[in-house]
């Protein structure tokens, strides 16, 4: 995966809650076998009308949000099904940065192992963000992973919280795999003893 | 950690590999399902870095999500689902997985095929990529969904990177009143805490209504743990659990399942463990529930009515219930046993064993599919059919007018070709109402197999008692 430390750019405001990840990416487009080219199918039923054309009211369909690198949105988002579909179809779209209240649990599990930042923040936080975000192309948000801070177009700096783990697995580009198989005497061991204990399973 | 431990704890402890000073701990997964719709990623991804399967005989593979639900024989044609389903085979194949072919019998959807194989075991840790995954915990397994990267790191190492969750325990008392089933039981709840209520959670399912269960309700039960934002679900173990198990082609045998059975038999919560949030309920009065809104936890007895969001207090609040009743086509106030439906899925994991088959034909037995609805009803594997085929339900739902489908996901996520149109309303078993879920456009009510098809037969939302 991509390392991510910094990122600046604009924020697409999404001021919803409880946004499933069939919303973020419809089932009928899990029917492929890549991780890439599911950008033009984010938020596809929302995005477009039947006819395949844009809906203009869609704030990914507006100028300048069409190159947002930033969402920021309301509490649980990324609830509903595990598919891993929704951080690539938000990665391949161009957005690696997602400022919300809370996440679903997988969603937050499969958005950092792609290189996409989930960021927390209290509510009346959110609220700045939000209000920045609608002021379009002149109003660039800027993140710093290492110093956890988000700076506001007017300067404003915010903290952020973020697990140690995922930051150093994130700020480097680690795989999580490769880490695990350090431990491969660990988990040898661990399957000797098992097998003698349970050797049913 | 000493002192008294819940079920969660004890299954957790005992699958520590190692825990890092951060409280990062690397867990042992016993079992392994996989899918066609997110594991291609993962196979690709372990053919670059050229990895292989560490335990393969702890892994089962099996197509559900796409597959027709039409005859068999016949090649599939959606060319991109027939890729993705051939390309599960010939990476069992390349890899060496257990696998079973989506034209044999014992095919289904994952979730019903791991215990339905005895490949589901108490106390054992299991994963999926999918969200549903949460349904074994039924059998006192803690089981979760994963994404797809995590498929591949299971794949590779046999384990997971996992921070310890926090317990939380539903008590359910009371009887379920006739009538009402663990669906019912399962939407009360989500109503009561809502589609986040269990952030963060495992939620273990305890009480007198819960063990009066059987471990097909109790699948119901887990199945939509996930609707209520946790992690998964449990019930501990009890003689119930063990029946079922027993003699499962995939579970222990001669001397080692009395061995088995002795350690499964230690896994229920000690007296006086802890858990993080407690919540109780009563079932003895609830009435069937019917979602009316586009999140689970819309949920209302029967006999209700669509909310008017005017009387909403809280803004939010007011412009979700706008939206939903926008999008479900509904005005406020009406009442919801004058809502017609077009539509009626009777399947997916929530709701497609024998016993929800059962509810349904018992419903359906004598009587019609009103002219104005499509009713379909997809048994969850290849077994349930050819069992609710020998005790004659195919021909109770043939007679009444219902469509008897082959066995997959079909219509809970309308991916195969099984779909709603847009401005279609279903009354389904299956456990999402999100917007566009069963298709776009489509407006789906959440009920349980027998109010499903107390609708067909009515043509719009009913109350099952009426039936009875
Ligand atoms: S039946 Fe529906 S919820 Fe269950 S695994 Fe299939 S798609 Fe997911």
């Amino acid at each position: 995966m991509d390392k991510f430390d910094k990122l600046d750019g604009v924020a697409a405001p999404m001021p919803m809650i409880n946004c499933d990840t069939d919303r973020i990416i419809p089932a009928r487009f899990l029917k492929t076998i890549k991780k890439t080219g599911l950008g033009k199918n984010l938020f596809n039923d929302v995005r477009y009308n039947e006819d395949g054309s844009e809906k203009p009211d869609f704030v990914l369909n507006k100028e300048p949000y069409r190159d947002a690198k930033f969402l920021v949105t309301g509490e649980n988002f990324g609830c509903g099904s595990s598919r891993e579909h929704a951080p690539w179809a938000l990665l391949d779209f161009g957005i690696r940065c997602v400022i919300a209240p809370s996440f679903a649990d997988i969603f937050f599990n499969n958005s950092s192992k792609n290189g996409v930042l989930l960021i927390t923040l209290p509510q009346v936080e959110i609220d700045k963000l939000m209000d920045d975000a609608e002021k379009g192309a002149n109003a660039r948000i800027a993140v710093d992973l290492e110093s956890q801070q988000i700076t506001r177009p007017d300067g404003e700096t915010i903290s952020f919280e973020i697990d140690a783990f995922k930051k150093q697995c994130l700020l480097n580009g680690l795989d999580d795999i490769g880490l695990t198989e350090q431990k491969g005497e660990k988990i040898t061991s661990y399957e000797s003893a098992r097998d003698l204990a349970e050797p049913w399973l | 950690m000493s002192g008294p431990k819940t079920l969660f704890d004890k299954i957790w402890e005992k699958h520590l590999v190692d825990v890092q000073d951060d409280g990062t701990c690397l867990l042992y997964i016993d079992r392994h399902i996989i899918h066609e719709i997110t594991s291609a990623q993962a196979f690709d991804g372990l053919r670059e870095s050229g990895r292989k399967p560490r335990r393969p005989q702890s892994t089962l593979m099996v197509a559900d999500h796409n597959v027709p639900t039409s005859d068999r024989t016949l090649p599939i044609e959606n060319e991109e689902s027939r890729i993705q389903i051939e390309l599960l085979e010939k990476n069992a194949k390349d890899f060496d997985l257990p696998f079973i072919d989506f034209r044999e019998i014992r095919q289904g959807i994952v979730h019903v095929v791991g215990p339905e194989q005895g490949f589901t075991l108490p106390g054992c840790t299991l994963v999926c990529g999918d969200s549903h995954t949460s349904t074994h915990g039924a059998l006192g397994a803690l089981a979760f969904g994963i994404g797809t990267s995590e498929v591949e790191h299971v794949l590779a190492t046999q384990t997971l990177i996992q921070k310890p969750l926090k317990n939380m325990r539903i008590t359910v008392n009371g009887i379920l009143p006739d009538g009402l089933t663990a669906k019912d039981m399962i939407l009360a709840i989500i109503g009561k805490i809502g589609t986040a209520g269990g952030t963060g959670h495992v939620i273990e399912f305890a009480g007198p209504a819960i063990e009066a269960l059987s471990i097909e309700g109790r699948m119901t039960v887990c199945n939509m743990t996930i609707e209520a934002g946790a992690r998964a679900g449990l019930v501990a173990p009890d003689q119930k659990t063990f029946d079922y198990v027993m003699g499962r082609p995939m579970a222990p045998k001669g001397g080692q399942w009395e061995h088995a059975v002795e350690l499964w038999k230690q896994l229920p919560s000690d007296e006086g463990a802890v858990y993080e949030t407690e919540v109780t309920l009563d079932v003895t009065d609830i009435e069937p529930q019917v979602t009316w809104g586009t999140n689970p936890e819309m949920v209302l007895p029967i006999s209700g009515s669509v909310p008017d969001p005017e009387k909403e207090q809280d803004q939010g609040r007011r412009d979700l219930y706008e939206r939903a009743l926008k999008y479900m086509g509904l005005e406020a106030n009406t009442r919801l046993t004058d809502i017609h439906v077009d539509k009626v899925f009777i399947g997916s994991c929530t709701n497609s064993r024998i016993e929800d088959m059962r509810a349904a034909a018992q419903i359906a037995k004598g009587r019609k599919v009103a002219d104005s609805v499509y009713a379909m009803v997809v048994p969850g594997s290849g077994l349930i059919k050819e069992q609710a085929e020998e005790e004659g339900l195919d021909k109770i739902f043939i007679e009444a007018g219902f469509d008897w489908r082959e066995p997959g996901c079909s219509m809970c996520l309308g991916m195969n070709g099984d779909m709603l149109q847009p401005g279609e309303r279903s009354a389904s078993t299956s456990n999402r109402n999100f917007e566009g879920r069963q298709g776009p456009g489509g407006r789906t009510h959440l009920v349980s197999p027998a109010m499903a098809a107390a609708a067909a037969i009515n043509g719009h939302l009913s109350d099952v008692r009426e039936f009875i």
